[in-house]
């Protein structure tokens, strides 16, 4: 149903990614979607003249994808951000934030990493 | 030169939501800037899967206050493509007079900020008095200032009747001539010219590069503006996206101020085009497939990204804001700025922290 939807190989991103960025496209962002506990997917976002180019690639969590933020440096924050959310790796980032974008040492574990549950917990003052 | 990290923010007196930034100094220039956001992420994709898909309108509003009005109406043209519903005329007309509103009091809003971030106290007050016209108008008819709740998947939950729509371009004359009086500050004094002309310049190649959106882009000369494309009834209406060249702190001033007069002239153009008819459509059966939806907010593009499964929970959504695509932008021009530019900076791409981080 999604326009323009090419899956490709995670050996295929960097070129695929070099080729939008010759050709005078925009990255827009990327999407992260759960698919089970281990697997996701990922799909990058492409504009030129309002229309989408959108690249999915199927990983597994523990499967470690190439940056693109060598190519699109505005692809920095977005990478970062499902580091934390969705547990993916990704290495070469333009500015690593070693999982403390968006968290802290003292955040729970993100339930998008695989449906569960945050659980309130009440501690003692320090 | 030995180097010095200044921190700046999260809580800061021009900042109105917590932004942080680590600014690498040498003497009173900057050389490095890294931001760090956090402060205010509050789960809502992950919340949008444990709602049914006819409750999301009401926690997509609530990710952003001043463009509200915006993220459901992203969300719901999303639906709507996803499940082949047809709205009616009226609704699209007047999800464009909603919107413009929305647009209107949004970059008053950042008027009145960017005043008082370079301490104009009495500007800043002017330009929120002008604000609080539209608030009041949003009130009447919508029921309430902020998070309108206007839309719903299928059209529109309010109509306006002919008498309110008169009284709403009545609103929309008197606040573009209250900001005519307004401008001539903005634009012609002495101080304010000084603390913006020339400072913060982002040359069109860099704002191509960096994915700039919104004034953003379009003050550094790039022709972008979803509202274009023809979205709602955004193609039965005459208007073009308004473009500056400078890239500087005033060219995006001069974006936002001008964008203001083409909000109250599409809001116009809608009320005289507006048919009559009915204003929404039932909705049946579960949402299933995927779609990506693109509006014009007030700070640039938005984009939602929904995946269903053919039951009432969506699989996932996904919010691109455009504050999110600025950030990088800003940390282009910080390098190489005084520090006491640092505020006008970061004002200047309409930060909205509650955006960024959902």
């Amino acid at each position: 149903m999604l326009q323009n939807l090419v899956e490709i190989n995670i050996d295929q991103l960097i070129t695929v990614t070099h080729e939008m960025k010759d050709s005078g496209y925009r990255f827009v962002t990327l999407t992260c979607v759960t698919l089970s506990e281990n697997m996701v997917d990922i799909t990058y976002h492409f504009d030129k003249n309002y229309e989408l180019k959108n690249y999915r690639i199927k990983i597994e969590r523990s499967t470690e994808i190439p940056s693109v933020s060598g190519i699109y440096f505005s692809a920095l924050l977005v990478e970062n951000e499902i580091i934390e959310l969705f547990g993916v790796k990704v290495k070469g980032m333009a500015i690593d934030y070693a999982g403390h974008l968006l968290l802290t040492d003292e955040s729970p574990v993100s339930p998008q990493f695989g449906g569960g549950n945050i659980t309130i917990e009440k501690r003692e003052a320090k | 030169m030995n180097k010095t990290i200044i921190p700046f923010g999260p809580q800061h007196p021009v900042l109105p939501e917590p932004l942080h930034l680590k600014l690498v100094m040498e003497d009173e220039i900057i050389v490095e800037a890294i931001p760090a956001i956090g402060y205010v992420h509050r789960g809502l994709e992950k919340l949008t899967e444990t709602k049914e898909f006819t409750q999301n309108v009401f926690v997509v509003e609530r990710v952003c206050g001043i463009c509200s009005f915006q993220h459901a109406l992203a969300y719901c043209q999303g639906m709507e493509e996803m499940m082949s519903i047809e709205v009616p005329d009226r609704a699209k007309f007047l999800r464009v007079i909603w919107a413009e509103l929305h647009r209107i009091h949004s970059h008053l809003l950042w008027l009145g900020l960017v005043a008082d971030g370079f301490g104009f106290e009495s500007l800043f007050m002017q330009c929120w008095r002008n604000r609080e016209k539209i608030m009041d108008i949003m009130e009447e008819t919508c029921g309430s200032r902020v998070i309108i709740s206007g839309n719903t998947i299928g059209g529109v939950r309010r109509d306006i009747s002919k008498e309110l729509l008169v009284k709403v371009t009545v609103v929309a004359d008197e606040v573009a001539a209250d900001l005519k009086e307004i401008e001539k500050v903005f634009f012609n004094d002495y101080t304010v010219k000084h603390r913006l002309v020339g400072v913060g310049v982002l040359t069109k190649e860099d704002a191509t590069t960096l994915a700039a959106l919104g004034p953003m882009a379009r003050a550094s000369g790039i022709s972008l503006d979803h509202r274009t494309t023809g979205y709602a009834a955004y193609g039965q209406l005459d208007f073009a996206p308004v473009i500056e060249t400078d890239g500087d702190c005033y060219a995006r001033t001069l974006v936002r101020v001008k964008e203001v007069y083409q909000s109250v002239d599409l809001i116009k153009q809608a009320v005289a085009k507006i048919p009559d008819g009915e204003i929404s459509v039932p909705v049946k059966g579960n949402p299933n497939g995927e779609v990506i939806s693109r509006v014009e907010q007030p700070r640039g593009e938005a984009l939602y990204y929904m995946r269903a499964n053919g039951t009432k929970f969506l699989e996932r959504l996904r919010i691109r804001t455009p504050t999110f695509a600025n950030i990088p932008t800003l940390l282009k021009m910080l390098p190489g700025s005084q520090l006491a530019d640092v505020p006008m900076l970061i004002l200047t791409i309409d930060p909205c922290i509650s955006c960024t981080e959902r």
